[in-house]
C-alpha cells in the first residue's frame, strides 16, 4: 500500500467524549496527526490519553465527537475493524500469547493460507525473518513469546504493525519499562517508520524523549484538549505548566529534617550473581536515594533486606535488632515497610476494595478475638485514604479500577498504616502523573520530617537529586558511590552508575 | 546488562532451523514422552504376559478399548486449549447413545441417517454449553458441571428403567462395531480419522491456531480482534459433536444402553488430555498428545490386573499419573521459562 504524501492528515479526532457510568473519562479530546511525523501526546495520568487511544484502537466507541481517518469518518466497533483500517497500537505492556511462537504472535488471525485453509508456515517464517532483519533485531521467530523482555515484546508488536502495513501507529508509553539502550533502539525504529511516511503517536511521561523524538506535541488535561504545537516552538517548562495547570516549583518539596541515629543498617549483604558486599545505612529523618541503571540490582537488594528473597551472607538490622532472613512478617514487625515497584502485581489485590487493601497488612492488629470488624477496617482506611488524598467516590471501589497514581497512594497507605520506622519505596512514582508525583514527594518528605527513615529507589535522576539527603549508587550489584546532597550532581551519579571512572568495582 | 559487551553468539540473528533442529525438537516434544511411557507400559506388561500384545484379542483390545476415549479426548483437548473444560461429555455420550437406540427402535430411518442425527444431536448439546459459556460469561467448569447433571437427568427421565438391548440395534451396526479393517478394529480407524482431522484443524488452520491464542491469553485475543465468541462456540460444538460420535460408537460397540452409559468418562477424557500434555490453563498441548494420553490411560487400566495390582489400586494409579503429568508439565514449563529468562539476561 502506498502511503500518502508527508503532511497529509492521517488521523483526526475532534471533541470526542467517553463516559463510564458517572465517570467522565474523556470530555473533549482532539488530536490531528499527519503522515511522516511523530506526534507526542502528553498529559497527566487520568487526563484521558489512554481512553483516547482505546477509542482510536476500536476498543471503545466514543459517545460524542468525530473520528476520521485520511479524511473519512470512521466508527470502529471492534479492534479488528480498526486494524483493517491501518491502525496499530503498541501498548506499554504488550499483550502477546506466551505459549505461541514469535511468528505466530505476529501473524495471528491473518496467517497466509494455501489450499484447504492450510497455513503456509514457510511463507510466515520467511516474512518474520525478513521483518526482524529489517528492524535489525536478533529475535528468533521460532521461540515462544514467553520470557521476552518488554522491549522485545514491543518490537514484535511493531513487526506486526509493519507486516500489516499500518499507516497509523500509536505507541502508548512504550519506554516506561525500557533501559537506555532499548529506548535508543525503539527511537531509531520509530524514526525509520516516520521516514517511511507513516503517522506515529508517541505517548510518554519522559520529556527528554518527547523532545528528541517528536515533531509535534499535543497536551491534554482533565479529559480535554489543551494545545498543539510544533515541538520547536515550546519548552519543557511550557508543557509542564500546561499539563498541571500550575507552576511546578513545588515538584520536589524537600523539607529539612533533623537527622538522627541509624535505623536501618545493612552490612555485607551478598547474593551470588545479584549483589555483593552491600553496606547501607539509613538514619532517622533521612531520605536515602538508591540510584543506578535499570537492572543494577537495587530492587533485589531491598527485597532481600525485607526478607522476600534469600541472601547468602550479611546482616540487616533495624534499631539495632537483627532482621531474620526470609521472613517478611518479622521484618514488618520490626518496623520495615516495602512499597514494591510493581504495584499491580506485588502491591495490591486488584480485585479487592480500597479498604481491604489498606488494612491488608494490619488485619491482626485491627481484629478482636480473631474477628475482623469492617467498622474498624473502614475507620482506618478512611483516615489513611484522606491523609493521602486517594481520589475516589467510595472506599468500596476495587483497587484495580483506580488510576496508577491513586493505586500507588493506596499501597503507600497500606504500608504507612503499619507505622514503620523504615520505609523502603521502589520506584515510587513510576508511571504516575506529575501532579500526583509531587504529592508523593511531599508525603515522603513529610514522613522523613516526622522521623521516618526512608530508602528510595528511583531511576529518575531529578527525583533522586531532588529528594534525597544522601545518594547511594549501585552498579552491577555493588555500591560504587555514596554522595551527600550537595555533592550529588547528575554527572557524579551517572559516572558511578555506569562505573566509567576507575576500573575497580 | 545493557552496557556494551561484545555480542554473544546467541544474539546473532538465528539461522532458519536445519533438519537436525527439527529432529531435536521432535525428540523434546511433550508427546514423545507420553509415547515412550505408553511403549514402556506395553513392553513391561507384554513381558509378563505375552498374550497382552501377541494374541488376537490382546491386539484387538489394544486399539479397541481406547477408541471411544480417543474421540472424547480430542474434543476435550480442543476445549481445554481454549482455556475451558467440558465436563458434560459423558452425559452427552449417554444421551446421544440412548437417543440413537430409540431411533432404531421407534423409527425406520436408515442406519447412516440415525448415526448422523446422533452426532448432530451432540453438536446441539455442545452448542448449548458453548452459548452459555460465551454469552453468560460463566466459567465453563460451572456451566458444564450443570449440564452434566441436566443432560444425564434428561436421559434418565426419558429412559426411566427402560434400556436398549442389543436385539434392538441393527445387526449391521453391531457387526461393524466388532469388525476390523487391515487388522485394526474399525472403531479405532474412526478414532484415527477424527484424530487426523482434529490435528490438522488445530495445527494448520487459522481457526485452530486462534483457539490456542484465545487459551494462551484471552485479553490479548481481544486486542488482536480474534473472534472469541465464535471460536468458543465452535470448540464446544466440536466437543459435543465428538461426544455424540462417541455415543454412536458406544452403541455400535456395546449394543446395550442403560442410563449409566458414559457415566464418569468425562474425567477420563480430561485425564487423557492432561496426561497427554494439554495444559489445563489452555494455550498449549496437542490433540495428538491427548489421544496418546487416552491410549496410555486405557492400556494402564488393562495392564494393571496383569501386573497383579489390586482392583482398587488401579484408580489410585491413574490419579497418580494425572498428578505426575501436571506436576511434570509445571516443572518443565517453569524450567523453560527460567531458561528463556536466563537467555535474555545473557544478552
Amino acid at each position: 500500500m502506498a502511503t500518502a504524501a508527508p503532511g497529509t492528515v492521517a488521523l483526526e479526532l475532534r471533541d470526542v467524549s467517553k463516559t463510564f457510568g458517572q465517570v467522565v473519562a474523556l470530555s473533549s479530546g482532539s488530536l490531528t496527526v499527519t503522515t511522516g511525523s511523530i506526534h507526542a501526546l502528553v498529559g497527566e495520568n487520568g487526563a484521558g490519553k489512554s481512553t483516547m487511544v482505546k477509542i482510536i484502537a476500536g476498543l471503545y466507541r466514543p459517545d460524542g465527537g468525530t473520528y476520521a481517518l485520511f479524511g473519512e469518518a470512521v466508527d470502529f466497533r471492534t479492534t479488528a475493524e480498526a486494524k483493517d483500517a491501518g491502525i496499530a497500537v503498541i501498548y506499554q505492556e504488550p499483550t502477546l500469547f506466551p505459549d505461541l511462537s514469535v511468528t505466530e504472535n505476529i501473524f495471528m488471525g491473518r496467517q497466509p493460507r494455501g489450499r484447504l485453509g492450510r497455513i503456509d508456515r514457510k511463507a510466515m517464517d520467511t516474512e518474520a525473518r525478513a521483518l526482524f532483519a529489517r528492524l535489525g533485531v536478533p529475535i528468533d521467530p521460532e521461540r515462544p513469546a514467553d520470557g521476552l523482555s518488554i522491549a522485545d515484546q514491543q518490537i514484535i508488536e511493531i513487526a506486526k504493525a509493519i507486516s500489516l502495513d499500518a499507516r497509523v501507529l500509536i505507541m502508548d508509553e512504550p519506554t516506561a519499562a525500557l533501559s537506555g539502550v532499548e529506548v535508543e533502539r525503539l527511537m531509531t525504529i520509530a524514526r525509520a517508520l516516520r521516514d517511511e511516511g507513516r503517522a506515529l503517536v508517541f505517548i510518554s511521561h519522559r520529556f527528554d524523549e518527547v523532545f528528541s523524538l517528536c515533531d509535534t506535541i499535543t497536551v491534554m488535561r482533565d479529559g480535554a484538549y489543551v494545545s498543539t504545537d510544533r515541538i520547536a516552538d515550546v519548552t519543557v517548562d511550557d508543557i509542564v505548566r500546561r499539563l498541571v495547570g500550575r507552576d511546578v516549583d513545588d515538584l520536589y518539596p524537600k523539607q529539612e529534617a533533623e537527622i538522627g541515629e541509624v535505623v536501618l543498617e545493612i552490612s555485607g549483604l551478598t547474593r551470588a550473581g545479584l549483589f555483593h558486599d552491600v553496606d547501607l545505612q539509613v538514619r532517622r529523618g533521612e531520605i536515602v536515594g538508591l540510584a543506578g541503571l535499570v537492572g543494577a540490582g537495587r530492587s533485589e537488594i531491598v527485597q532481600a533486606a525485607f526478607g522476600v528473597d534469600p541472601y547468602d551472607a550479611g546482616t540487616v538490622k533495624v534499631n539495632g535488632k537483627k532482621v531474620p532472613p526470609n521472613d517478611p512478617a518479622a521484618a514488618i514487625r520490626l518496623g520495615i515497610a516495602l512499597v514494591p515497584e510493581d504495584r499491580r502485581k506485588h502491591g495490591l489485590v486488584l480485585d479487592s476494595t480500597i479498604t481491604r487493601n489498606i488494612t491488608m497488612a494490619i488485619r491482626r492488629r485491627l481484629s478482636r478475638a480473631g474477628l475482623l470488624s469492617s467498622g474498624a477496617e473502614v475507620t482506618t482506611a478512611r483516615d489513611w485514604a484522606s491523609r493521602l488524598e486517594v481520589k475516589t467516590t467510595t472506599l468500596d471501589t476495587l483497587a484495580g479500577t483506580l488510576s496508577g497514581g491513586n493505586q500507588q497512594k493506596v499501597v503507600l497507605a497500606k504500608w504507612l498504616s503499619t507505622r514503620p520506622d523504615v520505609l523502603i519505596v521502589d520506584e515510587p512514582t513510576r508511571g504516575i502523573d506529575v501532579g500526583t508525583k509531587a504529592e508523593v514527594h511531599r508525603l515522603l518528605s513529610e514522613l522523613a520530617g516526622e522521623g521516618m527513615a526512608v530508602l528510595m529507589i528511583s531511576s529518575e535522576l531529578p527525583e533522586v537529586l531532588g529528594m534525597a539527603d544522601r545518594v547511594v549508587v549501585v552498579h552491577e550489584g555493588r555500591i560504587t558511590a555514596e554522595l551527600n546532597r550537595e555533592d550529588a550532581t547528575p554527572e557524579a551519579v551517572m559516572y558511578a552508575a555506569t562505573n566509567t571512572q576507575g576500573a575497580s568495582a | 546488562m545493557s552496557t556494551a559487551t561484545p555480542t554473544a553468539p546467541t544474539t546473532a540473528p538465528p539461522p532458519p532451523p536445519t533438519t537436525g533442529d527439527r529432529v531435536r525438537k521432535l525428540l523434546q516434544a511433550r508427546e514423545t514422552g507420553i509415547v515412550l511411557a505408553f511403549l514402556a507400559v506395553l513392553a513391561v506388561t507384554t513381558a509378563i504376559n505375552p498374550s497382552f500384545l501377541f494374541s488376537k484379542d490382546g491386539w484387538r483390545d489394544l486399539f479397541l478399548t481406547p477408541s471411544i476415549l480417543v474421540v472424547l479426548a480430542v474434543g476435550q483437548a480442543i476445549v481445554i486449549i481454549t482455556r475451558n473444560v467440558d465436563l458434560s461429555v459423558g452425559s452427552i455420550l449417554g444421551l446421544v447413545a440412548y437417543a440413537t437406540g430409540r431411533m432404531f427402535v421407534d423409527t425406520g430411518l436408515p442406519i447412516l441417517v440415525v448415526l448422523l442425527l446422533g452426532v448432530l444431536f451432540g453438536v446441539v448439546l455442545g452448542l448449548i454449553n458453548g452459548a452459555l459459556v460465551a454469552f453468560a460469561k460463566v466459567p465453563a467448569l460451572v456451566i458444564t458441571l450443570g449440564t452434566l447433571y441436566v443432560y444425564r437427568g434428561v436421559m434418565m427421565s426419558w429412559a426411566g428403567s427402560d434400556r436398549i438391548n442389543a436385539s434392538d440395534i441393527p445387526s449391521g451396526l453391531l457387526s461393524f462395531g466388532t469388525s476390523s479393517i487391515l487388522w485394526i478394529p474399525s472403531l479405532a480407524w474412526i478414532s484415527f480419522i477424527v484424530l487426523a482431522i482434529g490435528a490438522y484443524l488445530m495445527g494448520r488452520t487459522r481457526g485452530g491456531r486462534e483457539m490456542y491464542a484465545i487459551g494462551s491469553d484471552p485479553d490479548a485475543a481481544t486486542l488482536y480482534g480474534l473472534k472469541k465468541t465464535k471460536r468458543t462456540l465452535v470448540a464446544f460444538a466440536a466437543s459435543g459433536g465428538l461426544a455424540g460420535l462417541a455415543g454412536v460408537l458406544y452403541v455400535a460397540r456395546y449394543g446395550t444402553i442403560s442410563s449409566g452409559a458414559g457415566l464418569g468418562i468425562e474425567f477420563e477424557a480430561v485425564g487423557a488430555a492432561v496426561i497427554g500434555g494439554v495444559a489445563i490453563f489452555g494455550g498449549s498441548g496437542t490433540v495428538l498428545g491427548a489421544a496418546v494420553g487416552a491410549y496410555l490411560l486405557m492400556t494402564i487400566n488393562r495392564g494393571l490386573p496383569i501386573l497383579g495390582i489390586q482392583d482398587f489400586w488401579q484408580r489410585a494409579v491413574v490419579g497418580l499419573l494425572i498428578i505426575v503429568a501436571i506436576v511434570l508439565d509445571k516443572v518443565l514449563k517453569d524450567r523453560q521459562h527460567k531458561k528463556l529468562l536466563a537467555e535474555r539476561d545473557a544478552e
